[in-house]
């Protein structure tokens, strides 16, 4: 197999299952997944990173039609709360992207796919939620 | 306000109040043979001229307007109007740059600085499509991490969706998980009643009535929003002439009777949310800015005869009435059922026709909210006119996030 790095660097591949992982800030406990100078809610500056859970909550969803050009559609966009802190956007697969398949407050775990190659041959892994 | 409708004296002595003397926008729509000026000149003039003042008088110019900034907006409409060496303000606050113009007015006059000034909301936009849809970028030669979140390649649609559609289904969704009532009908109700609301405004972009089948039966942009629950690119103007309550004074009587008082200009950005780190919250900082204006007013959501809100999408009306207090808390879903938003209910909600059908050329749109409401308050708003109108509320959401709410009163200078 050859070389895969995440789509994103909060998608952790190579320690354990694929999950995401957090800046979590010491003062207190919110949680970020973009590099920070300063957490926005209490304005400290020490953070700490920490796994997060890979189940969750759908707290929202769209079913996505008109997209930019070379997106395939349709696809399902959602908000998941995962069990233990922290929300995220991501889409949901392994199910059809309708509102009969994809509902509020339906579970879903964290999972992977392929997002594509570069020239070198290496693959993008990105992640997405299916029903649990 | 008392029973007899009579708006009461607030706490500011009257020299401190601020007040719309002349109010003016072009029709929204498309302008192929007029250019970014021409329709910020259309309707500053026309401003002038509803004041019954011309550029001579104008202390401040606030210049809104988001896709040519950074190139002088207002220096460049000066050079049309009249160049009389006065201050101007270019802002670009994305979709509450207009109302954003109107602030920077309005801060000018309240301290002191300007009796009265000009605030010009102006935008081409043409036929742009999907706002933010970019094109493939093509094979990477190799992938290297970028940004905040260290991506190697675009996001969009393979982390969710970042597009307007979706950002604003997802959230009026996220109001659907939270509160019972509402789905997919009770969002495509509020376009439904915007576009029927459009066919008597004149200077809507679009007239045309449509069904709620035909509103749900249209292709789908991003679900629960179809293309009917989307608002269209365009083009347009809106200006509006502010003036120092002790400046209307020294006025005509006719020029003091049309006046209307700004019973409140609020502001404010997102403060932190959880949500916010994930997408816009379009929410909070709305109602802290609605709140505040309340506040600051003395005016109830009760006493409220017509709300403009910032219905990009049909999704987001509809949390907009409980966001502003339009509605019991969580009963938006009940709220539009009943018809409280309708022009014969207890508060019209988007009687131009709201972004969706009225349009929404980006810079222009909090402009002409308060051009809409000031309209209704004299009673010279034709066939659209909300009988009796005297109190009135604006709203826009510039994403990302800025919120304006403007509170406005008819009231005697």
């Amino acid at each position: 197999m050859g070389r895969q790095v995440p789509i994103v660097d909060y998608l952790v591949l190579d320690d354990g299952p694929p999950h995401l992982v957090a800046g979590r800030c010491r003062g207190c406990g919110a949680l970020y997944f973009d590099r920070r100078n300063g957490c926005a809610r209490c304005f400290g500056t020490d953070f700490e990173r920490v796994p997060l859970a890979t189940e969750g909550t759908v707290r929202s969803f769209t079913i996505v039609h008109r997209a930019a050009p070379g997106v395939p559609v349709p696809y399902a966009s959602a908000i998941v709360g995962l069990d233990g802190g922290g929300l995220v956007k991501a889409n949901v697969v392994h199910t059809p992207a309708d509102p009969e398949h994809v509902g509020l407050g339906m579970r879903v775990r964290l999972t992977t796919f392929p997002a594509g190659h570069d020239r070198e041959g290496t693959e993008a892994v990105a992640f997405g939620f299916e029903p649990a | 306000m008392d029973a007899t409708g009579t708006v009461a004296p607030s706490d500011a002595t009257a020299g401190d109040e601020v007040w719309v003397l002349g109010a003016a926008m072009t029709r929204f729509g498309r302008y192929p043979d007029q250019d970014l000026i021409d329709l910020g000149a259309a309707a500053a003039n026309a401003a002038l001229a509803d004041g019954g003042v011309s550029m001579a008088d104008i202390d401040v110019l606030g210049a809104g307007n988001l896709y040519e900034a950074g190139s002088g907006v207002g220096q460049r409409l000066q050079k049309q109007i009249g160049q009389t060496g006065i201050p101007v303000y270019n802002v670009a606050n994305a979709c509450a740059t207009g109302a954003t113009a109107i602030r920077c007015v309005y801060m000018a006059i309240k301290a002191g600085e300007a009796d009265m000034g000009l605030a010009v909301g102006f935008e081409k936009m043409g036929k742009m499509g999907l706002l933010g849809a970019k094109p493939p970028s093509g094979e990477a030669e190799a992938f290297e991490p970028s940004g905040r979140y260290g991506s190697v390649m675009s996001v969009e649609g393979r982390l969710g969706t970042t597009l307007m559609p979706g950002v604003f289904a997802q959230a009026g969704m996220e109001y659907a998980y939270e509160n019972g009532g509402v789905g997919f009908e009770q969002f495509a109700k509020v376009a439904e009643k915007n576009h029927r609301n459009s066919t008597l405004n004149p200077l809507a972009q679009y007239r045309k009535e449509f069904s709620l089948d035909e509103i749900m039966g249209a292709p789908m942009m991003a679900y629960p929003n179809t293309v009917l629950m989307c608002c269209p690119t365009g083009d347009g103007g809106a200006a509006v002439v502010l003036v120092s309550g002790e400046r209307l004074r020294s006025l005509s009587d006719e020029q003091q009777a049309r006046a209307v008082r700004i019973g409140a200009s609020v502001m404010t950005s997102d403060p932190w949310t959880e949500g916010d780190q994930v997408q816009p919250d379009v929410n909070t900082l709305t109602r802290q800015a609605a709140s505040r204006a309340y506040e600051i007013s003395g005016v109830d959501p009760s006493d409220l005869d017509l709300v403009e809100l910032h219905d990009c999408f049909a999704t987001a009306e509809l949390i907009h009435y409980d966001n502003l207090g339009l509605c019991a808390p969580g009963e938006a879903g009940k709220f539009i059922e009943e018809g409280g938003p309708e022009r014969d209910g207890p508060t019209p909600v988007n009687v131009s026709g709201g972004l969706i059908s009225k349009g929404h050329p980006l810079g222009a749109t909090g402009v002409a909210n308060v051009y809409e409401v000031t309209t209704h308050l004299r009673g010279e708003a034709g066939d659209r006119q909300i009988p009796g109108a005297r109190v009135g509320l604006t709203h826009v959401i510039g994403l990302g996030s800025a919120c304006c709410v403007h509170v406005l009163e008819k009231a005697n200078a």
